[in-house]
């Protein structure tokens, strides 16, 4: 009985899957409620997790819940520590979420909503959560080694150099991408500006009442923080409505760029207590408790969403972002699929807390699923938008016109209809003055958090959810921006230590200043050329950074793949092979494209070569004329730097398989580096935990 | 009820890290001067602990996009 009212229960969920995806996949011209897609995402996610995760963790993995994990055996009280495994599951799920779930789908949104939808759904399930258990799994087998130390030892030292220049160079670009993002969301906005400025002390003094005020009291400083931080937000509108006061957080782009740039800097070699650490604290209290809000408020208000499923975009014309629904879709939502830096943070970090390999399912295949879902909810939120108010937020001055007017008669021409006075209603609602190309996904994210808060939570206050919404991105947009920039760091002064120990002292002032320097400078370089780039500058980062990440992600499934074989499974190897493949065809093709390309928005070299030949036929502003040789070297430079990452991939690609063919035909292959089994002490201690 | 909201408490502490020091004393307690008699290592202070267990924290990478 009891087993018959499970498969029967498992039968309904499925159906309701099917139901859900299908009615989300055919509808045509009606609006159709948010919820279908919670329903939806809902049911997959429940049956990959019940039956495909459990059988990749039984079958391909063999996980054994006797055998004890790195914590257990190398548990010093402080970073291997067995922890219980929702509190793991808290920490992963903090480390692996990122802004880059909500930029991501709100960019794919060009395409309508159902190209983004299905990615999100399927290539969570089937790639990202799989590679992200795995290696998991693998790490845990191994010690708690980082990714890039596992692909030294199983493939060779081309696989761990792959890893490491991999690791740095997304790095690079993600920083970039990132700052980019604030910048376009507080340029011309005290509000935003001030609010976003007054994170950084903020964070100072939660970091100095943790260390000496009341040393390890960390809720209590939080709670303070937490508090200050939403103050933060109001002050924010006083301060707009100030006529003084509102002047000295009133900025173009470029001067916020070079302040953006001055922080990363400072937050690199400041001691971490000051203002990584508190930042990150809070950073993680509001993400989490925005998203879950997120959720309690798409289900109470249940939005329709306006977008159409597909729009004439698919054929590569569209303004966020040039390039065709293949392979784009996918270099766009990235993170909220398959996002290889999970694989730093499930190799090297979880490990160390994992008490039982049992719980790996939960941990590695759970919590990118929760990842899926907010960037589900990012597709929702800038889906229930008006389709022509959408564009008219994301499209940059550089497509449709500098002028408003321009813009709304360019945009209400492709079949979404929008006005000045909607779009000027609608910027006096949130408090701001102008909404017209705000290009990068944060402000357009806001107006969506705000009208679906708004509505559920009270219209009158959309203005201050708007700048709320801001501050939530901005606030851990910063915290990866200044987190990154140290391991940026940490990993230039590994890198140079091999040729000058002295450098590699991660203490040495000069050394410390030096490679922060050069960090700062590298992603600081591609920030400036976005914010002068007048149309936009995401349209080319963003594909490169999706590029650079799904490498990673190739880097990692690699390493898996190879293992798989070299542990006698080759029968099961799809589990990981397939998704590579998925991955190696995606970054290829769209790395092709932006390197061969014909099409000026999409080719980075025919975009230099167009630029070059306007400037030569003087058919530029003197001002456009005096940036164009930037814009020209620096598209050449990102077509050789996409170039570089895809000549990475093959090339791990090119190692794993021939590691691979040499095992299979009897050939000598580096040994497995598994740590032999040692049977588990805990697991009656902690089951009760 | 009483219970849920004292257990939710205890997972919002660890999950913070606001329990850590706590979790090192016992940890403390549990594997060294198991029998000692003179001797003995002395815990970190609480201060001290914090201030290592943030700068160790914070070594590698921790966050992503």
């Amino acid at each position: 009985m009891h087993k018959l009212l499970k498969k029967i229960i498992w039968i309904l969920i499925t159906l309701l899957g099917v139901a859900a995806v299908t009615g989300i996949a055919l509808n045509r011209g009606e609006h159709i409620n948010a919820l279908w897609f919670v329903a939806a995402a809902l049911s997959v996610y429940s049956i990959a997790y019940r039956f495909y995760a459990s059988w990749i963790a039984a079958e391909v993995l063999t996980v054994d819940d006797t055998r004890a994990t790195p914590a257990e055996r190398l548990d010093n009280g402080k970073d291997f520590v067995p922890t219980n495994r929702w509190i793991v599951f808290g920490h992963h799920f903090a480390a692996i979420a990122g802004p880059g779930p909500l930029v991501g789908p709100t960019l794919a949104a060009q395409f309508g909503y159902l190209p983004g939808t299905l990615w999100i759904l399927f290539g969570a399930v089937l790639g990202g959560c799989v590679q992200d258990m795995v290696t998991l799994f693998l790490s845990t087998r191994r010690d708690a080694k980082s990714l890039g130390q596992m692909a030294r030892d199983e493939l060779g030292p081309l696989g761990g150099t792959a890893a490491l220049v991999g690791t740095f160079s997304i790095m690079i670009i993600l920083i970039a991408v990132l700052g980019l993002v604030v910048v376009n969301a507080m340029k011309h906005s005290p509000w935003a500006t001030a609010t976003v400025a007054a994170t950084i002390p903020i964070a100072m003094i939660v970091g100095f009442y943790m260390r000496f005020f009341r040393p390890g009291q960390v809720l209590e400083a939080s709670a303070l923080g937490v508090i200050l931080l939403l103050l933060s937000v109001v002050a924010g509108g006083w301060i707009d409505n100030h006529p003084e006061l509102r002047k000295l957080f009133d900025h173009e782009g470029l001067m916020l760029a070079w302040c953006v740039m001055a922080y990363g800097f400072a937050a690199a070699i400041l001691p971490v207590w000051l203002l990584l650490a508190p930042r990150d604290y809070l950073s993680t209290y509001i993400k989490v408790g925005t998203i879950t809000l997120l959720a309690v408020a798409i289900i109470i208000l249940q939005p329709e969403v306006k977008m159409p499923a597909m729009t004439q975009f698919i054929d590569g014309t569209g303004p966020i972002f040039g390039g065709k629904l293949f392979p784009f879709v996918f270099i766009t939502i990235a993170c909220g699929a398959i996002s290889g830096f999970h694989s730093l943070i499930a190799s090297g970090t979880t490990p160390k807390l994992l008490i039982n390999e049992r719980d790996i399912r939960m941990i590695g295949y759970g919590a990118m699923l929760l990842e899926s879902f907010v960037a589900l909810m990012a597709m929702i939120a800038a889906t229930v938008l008006d389709p022509g108010v959408f564009f008219a937020i994301n499209s940059p001055a550089g497509v449709v016109g500098l002028a408003e007017v321009d813009a709304v008669a360019k945009i209400s021409s492709w079949g979404f209809p929008v006005t000045v006075e909607q779009m000027q209603l609608l910027a006096n609602q949130m408090g701001e003055s102008t909404l017209f190309a705000r290009t990068g996904g944060a402000p357009s994210l806001a107006v969506g958090m705000a009208s679906i808060f708004g509505s559920a939570f009270g219209e009158k206050l959309l203005a201050l959810w708007y700048h709320f919404a801001i501050m939530f991105e901005a606030i851990f947009i910063l915290t990866t921006l200044d987190a990154g920039t140290r391991v940026g760091r940490f990993m230039l002064q590994d890198m140079l230590g091999n040729f000058w120990p002295k450098m590699g002292e991660t203490s040495w002032a000069p050394s410390v200043v030096f490679t922060s320097a050069l960090v700062v400078g590298g992603w600081g370089y591609f920030l400036y050329i976005g914010v002068i780039d007048p149309n936009g500058g995401v349209n080319i980062l963003w594909p490169l950074f999706g590029i650079a990440n799904q490498l990673l992600a190739a880097i990692a499934l690699c390493v898996a793949t190879g293992i798989l074989v070299k542990s006698d499974k080759f029968k099961y190897a799809w589990v990981t092979g397939v998704p590579l493949l998925w991955l190696v065809v995606i970054t290829s093709s769209a790395a092709w494209e932006k390197i061969a390309s014909d099409d000026v928005r999409i080719g980075f070299f025919a975009g230099a070569e167009d630029l070059a030949a306007k400037l030569a036929a003087g058919s530029f502003t003197p001002e456009k004329a005096k940036i164009a040789p930037q814009l020209i070297v620096n598209l050449q430079l990102d077509a050789w730097l996409t170039l570089f990452f895809v000549a990475l991939l093959w090339l791990i690609v090119f190692d794993m398989l021939r590691v691979s063919y040499r095992y299979l035909v009897g050939k000598s292959v580096p040994p497995l580096a598994e740590v032999s089994y040692s049977p588990s002490r805990l697991i009656e201690e902690w089951v009760r935990d | 009820m009483l219970n849920n909201i004292k257990a939710a408490w205890r997972l919002l502490r660890r999950l913070s890290g606001d329990d850590a020091y706590e979790r090192y004393l016992e940890h403390f307690a549990r594997h060294h001067n198991v029998d000692c008699l003179h001797a003995c290592d002395r815990p970190l202070s609480k201060k001290d602990f914090f201030k290592q267990w943030q700068d160790e924290k914070w070594h590698g990478v921790k966050r992503c996009c």
